[in-house]
């Protein structure tokens, strides 16, 4: 129990009972985006992305491998999430805990859902497919994890080169061209917070919200939801905050 | 595979219908301070509930509050296919903090400052829905337990199978389905407590989803109340007397879902 993190989840909440919010940003605004691609010229494809002072780095490595049973035509995505101990005080070094386990399945689920990899374009031969392994790294953490995640992953996946494939072998350090994308998903992440909806809530807001949902959209559909923490949303919430959410992932979308 | 042929779905239900069976027994276990058991289409599913109680290890008390802690878990022989692996895995874990977080949200831990409430759900066998049958029953164990709750929460699913909106989906329709969204709602608030979702929906097809899940959601409160009701009237007869347990089975077809409609009792 941090006392002061009790004290200032109260100063937070008055101030946004009166329509503010510790940063001064509007409560459908971002905190500034920059989007690196290519950070990280090892990985087949990489992005950073800063959202304020959060920051999130995602590589992508491509392997060969068997397919799962259910889908021997399908190429396999793995996305895994580490909350480095460096990025807060609240990360611990040891396995997964199951923020770090839901951060990595919810972004996988808006990838999945949306085709962002095309899956059948990694077929190579019966038994052999080529295995994308989207790995989100966590390097400093100011709240909306979730929105850095998503959006850093999916530049990744458009930064995403396919490796040559030769005789059987992959050649490392040889590309064969991009990796073939379907749609470009991103998420919003609102904070309730009372009554009041914070679009990409900074790590002091997270500390004093009721409730948090993200919406991973297409340009035209829903492709994953996920609420979290203990308070609810109703109906007409959910339906307002969606279309916040398509308004909002086009403009992260431009940013791509 | 065709998930819908003449407005009927595989098993005959209508696109609103719940799955049959759909019952559950309060206090099915001795030594649990509360406990459920539910079936629902094929999903056999095991609550149970210990707390208030001591809260270990010591640094997770909380002073203000109980600390709320679930475990999901399923058997390694829940499902028709192979032997499964038996603890935790990265699913479990997903499902086993969003079912926590609703529970948070209803328990009334203000009132038991230091201790900690532990729900076990255990999936005995699974047929889709798992998560939402599997909170469904915790509900009704907390209820049993004792424990001062703002609302028995109800599980149900809603998704897109064939184009179309529909609720409650059996394993077929959640493996070759285009869309499913988990829910735990809360009747009395009418709040969502639980929401994922995965798929491609408009922004009118969740709305559709969401009514057709608050619809759901009735008839399976409806259910969890009539459980609690009979767990105290036998508890009336017989005092505190040694719980039930799980009925015993008529012996299992080894037919596998989905099975054929004729015969069955009306969809509920």
């Amino acid at each position: 129990m941090e006392i002061l993190d009790e004290v200032k989840k109260d100063f937070i909440r008055d101030l946004i009972a009166k329509g503010k919010r510790p940063d001064e940003r509007a409560f459908d605004d971002y905190r500034q985006i920059t989007i690196e691609k290519g950070a990280i010229p090892s990985a087949e494809g990489s992005a950073r992305v800063h959202m304020g002072q959060t920051q999130v780095l995602v590589g992508i490595k491509m392997d060969t491998g068997t397919p799962f049973a259910d889908r021997p035509e399908e190429g396999v995505l793995a996305t895994n999430a580490e909350l480095l101990p460096m990025a807060s005080p609240t990360f611990e070094p040891g396995p997964p805990s199951a923020e770090s386990i839901e951060l990595a399945r919810v972004v996988d689920r808006g990838i999945r859902s949306s085709n962002a990899v095309d899956l059948p374009s990694l077929f190579i031969e019966p038994e052999k497919v080529w295995m994308t392994f989207v790995d989100i790294y966590v390097l400093d953490h100011d709240g909306n994890m979730l929105d850095a995640a998503a959006l850093a992953a999916m530049a990744a996946i458009e930064n995403c080169r396919m490796p040559k494939f030769e005789d059987g072998k992959v050649v490392r350090g040889e590309y064969a061209g991009p990796l073939k994308i379907g749609n470009r998903c991103v998420t919003c992440t609102f904070a309730k917070v009372g009554s009041a909806m914070l679009l990409d809530p900074s790590f002091d807001e997270e500390k004093a919200m009721d409730a948090r949902i993200t919406i991973a959209t297409t340009p035209d559909y829903v492709c994953a939801v996920q609420k979290g923490c203990a308070g609810g949303f109703t109906r007409d919430e959910v339906l307002s905050l969606v279309d916040a959410s398509f308004k909002k992932g086009n403009d992260l979308r431009a940013l791509l | 595979m065709k998930l819908i042929v003449d407005g009927k779905r595989l098993d005959g239900r209508s696109l609103s219908d719940l799955r049959t069976p759909l019952a559950i027994r309060a206090g099915v276990l001795n030594k649990a301070d509360g406990s459920a058991y539910i079936e629902w289409g094929n999903n056999k599913i095991l609550a149970a509930v210990y707390g208030p109680k001591e809260c270990i290890p010591r640094h997770d008390i909380n002073p203000y509050k109980a600390v709320v802690r679930c475990r999901y878990a399923m058997s390694p022989f829940a499902s028709f296919e192979e032997h499964g692996r038996t603890g935790p895995n990265r699913r479990s874990r997903e499902i086993s903090k969003v079912i926590q977080e609703v529970f948070e949200n209803v328990i009334l831990a203000e009132q038991f400052p230091k201790t900690a409430i532990d729900i076990f759900i255990e999936v005995l066998q699974a047929d889709g829905g798992t998560r939402v049958a599997g909170l469904t029953a915790a509900a009704v164990a907390l209820a049993d337990a004792g424990i001062p709750m703002k609302d028995v929460v109800a599980g149900i699913a809603a998704g897109k199978i064939d184009g179309q909106i529909a609720v409650d989906f059996g394993k077929y329709e959640d493996n070759f389905g285009e869309s499913d969204m988990p829910f735990a709602i809360s009747l009395r608030t009418g709040e969502i407590l639980l929401f994922q979702m995965d798929g491609m929906l408009t922004k009118d097809e969740i709305a559709k989803a969401i009514d057709m899940a608050f619809e759901g959601a009735k008839k399976v409160n409806e259910l969890q109340v009539k459980a609690l009701k009979a767990r105290y009237v036998e508890k009336e007869e017989k005092g505190a007397a040694p719980a039930p347990g799980i009925p015993p089975q008529e012996p299992a077809s080894a037919e596998q879902p989905p099975q054929p409609a004729e015969g069955q009792e009306q969809p509920y």
